[in-house]
């Protein structure tokens, strides 16, 4: 209990002081440390030095203990709501300088995060990406067989109007045409192409939150839709057309959209929880990380795919043969599955894998 | 999710301290995201004339240009200012609001950017309402971007100390004064909350009709007197209201005193 504020103030403040001071430091550099040492390529620090570290430690930690008794004991002194609140506000920052978990701030290195991380974060989940996979090829599947089946129901299925029509028109249309249809304004159909389907992408991933069922409804429409395509451009004698179109962009867009609907689905497992003892709050924090990894990295893919479908996929036999562009595509899926399935193995962010 | 909802996030440490944090209401968060909704506007107003310019240079670029900067501007915007500024926007600094991770740690880009990315499922059908019904019904008042990113939203605690300087005159006399101990006890067992209460009264007693200054007096002097045992001589004699003037002065007269001696010239 406080006896006199006045007393207690005076006798606090510079324990308060020197802590507020020592955490300023800690919250601008993580590695900050009061004793430095420029130690020598392989020289092992010398024990005088290591000795004042752990000097430091237990300083931050006494003067932590001591606020957190301070704030403590304010709690007994009602009428003092702002001391109170300046007292409270040191503790809560010391406790998370003092109890923080995440590893601090690293330099950002792109390169390193798209060849390691990137690959190693798919691979650790691997199983959501087999299910979201599975979800869209069954879908697809549905898809075929509902265009096979119901011919009159394409246009409820697919929801682009240039996809309604009959495939023959439309290639013999494309191929007529000896320039880009997107002539003059290539970078504005790529630039729609990429924030389009980084926003469904970003749609997907999001309505994981729904237990994973929204993601899996996302899914399954887009396999729908795909499936549908395929059986009415294939039943039309027109596979050559559909694969040369939609193989040098498709390759890359379409798995970032399962990349995406992976990522959703880790997001449901953590909310439904199975076989996780841990809080939804921890366990949604655990996969936060990795969330942010697909996420980016499928905005990454997305941009590429724009571009390729704005200044390639829209080119067409006689400007571009068929081989060519399906050849690019493949080109491009065989790099697309060695980097997710092989890059960064080396690096040990692959053990949790 | 848990039904039981409370306005304040309260962290107990390992070593066996509380400090808590009072959260944010959904009027002040919908009021801050009307702010930044305002601002985004306007960025994209800004955007567009300071593009304009160069359309006869760039032609269809110009185009796929705002596209981009308006797509990374939505999504952008909270991201970017509540990394760089410790959980807040323009909207949520204007109105004391903050984003702060769910245990007190420092906040994380991770958290940051998935609070974020969760926004169109909270927007659904419109106007946030699944966010909204989340809040409500979450025991922290997390919309569901908060509850994946493990954050909530605070407000800035604003306290404020009444000017008691003409109610608590020095020369005005105190019984409880002669009772250190006394004192002592009522500043541990009075809450926060009840000391303002009672300094309000005090401050606004002249604005009161006598029936309701009475009663109020009356349950406030009920109450502390139900906090603690007070000595015969201390209380002998006193009216309900002076009984509460002898508490506030002597929950308030340390702090009072202070600010007298610190504007006392050196």
């Amino acid at each position: 209990m406080i006896i006199d504020l006045r007393q207690f103030v005076d006798a606090e403040q510079p324990y308060w002081q020197e802590l507020e001071s020592m955490l300023g430091m800690l919250e601008t550099d993580p590695a900050w440390r009061l004793v430095r040492h420029e130690r020598a390529e392989g020289q092992e620090p010398p024990a005088d030095y290591l000795a004042a570290q752990i000097e430091q430690v237990r300083r931050l930690h006494y003067l932590y203990e001591r606020a957190s008794a301070d704030l403590a004991r304010l709690d007994t002194f009602c009428a003092q709501p702002q001391l109170r609140t300046h007292v409270e506000a040191l503790v809560a920052r010391a406790y998370a300088v003092i109890h923080v978990t995440a590893a601090p701030r690293r330099r950002v290195r792109p390169v390193h995060w798209f060849f390691n991380t990137f690959p190693q974060t798919f691979r650790k989940h691997a199983n959501a990406f087999w299910l979201s996979l599975t979800v869209s090829l069954a879908a697809a599947l549905i898809g075929a067989l509902l265009t096979a089946i119901d011919t009159e129901g394409k246009p409820t299925i697919l929801p682009f109007s240039h996809l309604r029509g009959d495939p023959r028109d439309r290639v013999k249309h494309e191929e007529q045409q000896v320039q880009n249809p997107f002539a003059g304004h290539k970078t504005e159909a790529a630039g729609m192409y990429m924030t389009h389907n980084t926003r469904v992408s970003i749609n997907t991933m999001a309505l994981g939150i729904t237990w994973g069922v929204g993601t899996i409804v996302m899914l399954f429409y887009n396999g729908l839709i795909l499936g549908s395509v395929t059986l009415d451009y294939f039943r039309a004698g027109e596979g050559t057309f559909l694969v040369g179109w939609l193989l040098p962009h498709g390759s890359i867009e379409l798995p970032a959209i399962f990349l995406a609907g992976q990522a959703g689905l880790v997001l449901g497992r953590a909310v439904i929880g199975w076989g996780d003892r841990h809080r939804l709050s921890a366990r949604l924090k655990s996969v936060a990380p990795d969330l942010v990894t697909l996420i980016i990295g499928v905005a990454v893919m997305l941009v590429w795919a724009g571009l390729i479908e704005a200044f390639i996929s829209q080119y067409h036999w006689p400007v571009l043969p068929y081989w060519a562009k399906i050849t690019f595509g493949c080109i491009e899926l065989t790099g697309l599955v060695l980097l997710l399935g092989f890059a960064g193995r080396s690096d040990a962010g692959d053990a949790d894998g | 999710m848990a039904s039981r909802r409370t306005n304040t996030l309260v962290i107990r440490t390992p070593e066996g301290y509380a400090f808590s944090y009072p959260l944010a209401g959904p009027a002040a968060r919908m009021l801050a995201w009307f702010i930044d909704l305002f601002v985004e506007i306007g960025l994209y107003i800004v955007l567009s004339m300071l593009l304009s310019p160069l359309a006869p240079l760039l032609g269809g670029l110009i185009n796929a240009l705002y596209g981009i900067l308006v797509f990374l501007v939505g999504i952008g915007y909270g991201v970017v200012l509540e990394w760089r500024w410790g959980g807040q926007t323009l909207g949520k600094k204007a109105l004391g609001l903050r984003v702060m991770d769910n245990q007190a740690m420092p906040l994380t880009f991770s958290q940051v950017l998935i609070r974020n990315l969760l926004r169109p499922v909270d927007s659904i059908p419109a106007m946030y309402l699944v966010g909204g019904l989340s809040m409500l019904l979450s025991r922290h008042g997390q919309r569901l971007g908060d509850l994946a990113g493990g954050t909530v939203v605070v407000a800035s605690p604003r306290t404020y100390e009444p000017d008691l300087s003409v109610v608590l005159a020095e020369d005005k006399f105190n019984s409880f004064r002669a009772w250190p101990i006394l004192e002592a006890r009522l500043r541990h067992k009075i809450s926060a909350d009840e000391a303002r209460l009672a300094a309000e009264a005090m401050l606004r007693r002249e604005t009161l009709h006598a029936d309701n200054r009475l009663q109020v007096f009356t349950e406030l002097a009920d109450h502390f007197q139900s906090l603690s045992s007070f000595p015969q001589e201390a209380t002998d004699g006193l009216s309900s209201e002076q009984f509460v003037r002898n508490v506030v002065d002597s929950l308030y007269r340390p702090m009072v005193q202070k600010a007298k001696n610190a504007k006392a010239p050196a």
